[in-house]
């Protein structure tokens, strides 16, 4: 619970959270070992200084970390956990869907796991869909289309055999799909994290709804003109948010696209913990006021309204959140009093 | 004595060359963005350049594109020098210094790694962005300046030239914006106006506000893209601020300060 200087709670669900271990026991190869590096430039290149973890706690951190960060000295109340395997990169994966849902079991209430698949594991890939549903009963799976796999370095959402995975997620009611769309990094013949595969499988599957990971940044302008008339496409503000630091102006002008765009019922907060912690994100965000001359130009305001619906209602909606009864839940727990 | 100036003269070349290669994605000197780690001019006249992007994952055809700017600007030199050029820390790095070092033109090595993408269409691409912004940054200059839309979209190429825009930032992007322009249209006469789409669509005053809106989301892109691999590169290659003279937790970190001195504070945190 965020609660705002005037006193106000503001109910917050973090969209985008992750309980990895990149540590160099796990790391399979070279690959691994610069994947969490440049995690942690990510990390220390956007993060205000007194918010830096020494890098061994950030390639492997416990869960009482997390639940600290994100709940006790955080304003989270729900955060959606998200799964990126990386098996080719990491001997244990990543951030599995098991190492999740083992942490998020001691801590009941606190997380909705997500999972994820792999299109191009063809049949096996949907026997693990159905896996995911029975063992987790997955609400929303992570889609991480620059994820190698053997020779294979990176996918489309309009792959068949993705149509496929997609159908059955639809038939089993996972319906919240997250996808990575974000800066360029790994695929050589073809960007994988170009956005326009989400204009397709959107239309196409009217009844998911997309959830774009760093609202396609750098491809921000595509990304607009996808969302703008796609009904079911919402934006991740992960790793758009630290910006609200380092860069204040060019934070204004992001949030001014996508609200122009997309509209503030359809944007959703992210830390990306363990990347950055939501505390400072959060507070700097309810503080913040778009410039006049760039509220002006596009004729918008960043209310409290809509701040409140970007950090919580929004996700809440689409994850079928009960907030009312949600918060007093979380009221009668010991951690929050233990917060206070 | 002659010796030393040459040698320095040849630096200067060296140099000089380099900071006219774009990092295409960005449309910044590779050289600002500190991607060129090395480049000396040997003893024997031949030169060595040594380049790191700010992450292992940078898309390689972005990385291709900048070799292959580094390698014409090296073909340019006066003293038809041999060369190497070294990429280091990406994922392709051995593939694409193999290649190199092997004599394959660029083309190919990429070829070799990527059948499906044409390398072309994405330096038009790129051109197309570069000069999005290049317009829009000069276009925003003039409006400060205080001309109205009327006058600036009505400028031709020798009043452009005449016009002032206020800083050496600006004077700067100016002097972009007309090198793009010329790419785009050799030979472009002083009465031909200084102010087109990418089209050669003359812009009318009252399209300007959407016209800016796109230009705005061009460099709304290409600006995410800077200020992280700027960052991205600084704390990768531990070029780390030091705030008001004070060590930071960085600092602590990297063992840039004596332990005993740090000890405390390090544990209080």
């Amino acid at each position: 619970m965020y609660k705002a200087p005037d006193g106000t709670e503001i109910f917050v669900v973090d969209g985008h959270t992750h309980f990895w271990d990149g540590s160099p026991e796990n790391q399979r190869n070279i690959h691994g070992k610069q994947f969490v590096d440049c995690f942690y430039a990510y990390h220390t290149a956007l993060s205000p200084a007194e918010q830096l973890w020494p890098k061994e706690k950030f390639e492997k951190y416990t869960a009482d970390d997390l639940y600290r960060d994100l709940f006790i000295e955080g304003p989270d109340d729900v955060a959606i956990v998200q799964s990126t395997y990386l098996k080719d990169f990491y001997k244990n994966g990543f951030n599995t869907i098991e190492r999740n849902a083992e942490m998020a079991k001691l801590y009941p209430d606190r997380f909705i796991v997500n999972g994820s698949f792999d299109p191009r594991d063809g049949e096996k890939a949907l026997e693990y869909i159905h896996f995911m549903k029975e063992t987790y009963d997955v609400k929303g799976v992570k889609m991480y289309t620059a994820e190698w796999n053997g020779a294979s370095r990176g996918w489309k959402l309009t792959d068949p055999q993705a149509y496929k995975c997609f159908e059955l997620c639809e038939k089993l009611g996972i319906k919240n799909i997250h996808v990575h769309k974000g800066p360029t990094i790994i695929p050589l013949s073809k960007d994988a994290f170009d956005v326009h595969d989400v204009d397709y499988a959107a239309t196409d599957f009217q009844n998911l709804n997309w959830i774009i990971e760093h609202c396609g940044l750098p491809r921000l302008d595509d990304f607009c003109w996808i969302a703008v008339q796609e009904t079911n496409v919402y934006g991740g503000l992960a790793v758009a948010m630290p910006f609200i630091h380092s860069r204040p102006r060019y934070f204004a002008e992001v949030m001014a696209e996508l609200l122009f765009w997309l509209g503030p019922d359809k944007l959703l907060f992210g830390s990306d913990y363990a990347i950055w912690k939501p505390r400072w994100l959060v507070e700097k965000f309810w503080a913040f006021d778009l410039p006049e001359d760039i509220a002006r130009e596009r004729g918008l305001e960043l209310t409290p309204e809509i701040k409140e619906k970007i950090l919580g209602l929004n996700a809440a909606r689409l994850y079928d959140i009960d907030v009312a009864s949600r918060k007093a839940a979380l009221a009668a727990s010991p951690f929050s009093v233990a917060a206070e | 004595m002659s010796t030393a100036l040459s040698a320095n003269n040849r630096r200067g070349e060296l140099w000089a060359r380099l900071t006219r290669v774009n990092d295409p994605e960005l449309d910044e000197p590779v050289t600002d963005m500190g991607f060129v780690e090395r480049a000396e001019v040997m003893q024997n006249g031949s030169v060595e350049v040594d380049f790191r992007l700010p992450t292992y994952w940078c898309s390689p055809s972005f990385a291709f594109l900048m070799l292959d700017g580094i390698r014409q600007a090296l073909d340019g030199l006066s003293w038809a020098p041999a060369y190497t050029i070294r990429l280091h820390d990406h994922m392709f790095a051995d593939e694409v210094n193999r290649g190199i070092a092997a004599g394959k033109p660029f083309s190919l090595i990429f070829d070799e790694l990527s059948s499906d993408q044409d390398i072309d269409a994405l330096r038009e691409t790129f051109r197309v962005k570069a000069f999005k912004r290049r317009q829009e940054a000069v276009l925003l200059a003039l409006r400060k300046q205080g001309l109205t839309d009327s006058e600036i979209l009505g400028m031709d190429l020798s009043s452009f030239d005449a016009a002032t825009v206020g800083g050496d930032e600006a004077e700067a992007m100016k002097s972009r914006y007309r090198e793009a322009l010329i790419e785009r249209w050799p030979g472009r006469k002083g009465c031909e106006p200084a102010f087109v789409t990418w089209d050669n669509r003359e812009i009318p005053p009252d399209a300007f506000g959407a016209y800016l809106a796109e230009l705005r989301a061009v460099r709304i892109n290409m600006e995410f893209n800077g200020a992280l691999c700027r960052g991205l590169k600084a704390t990768r290659y531990k070029e780390m601020d030091v705030v008001d003279g004070e060590p930071t937790l960085v600092d602590f970190m990297l063992d840039r300060v004596p332990p005993r001195n740090c000890t405390g504070r390090h544990v209080q945190r």
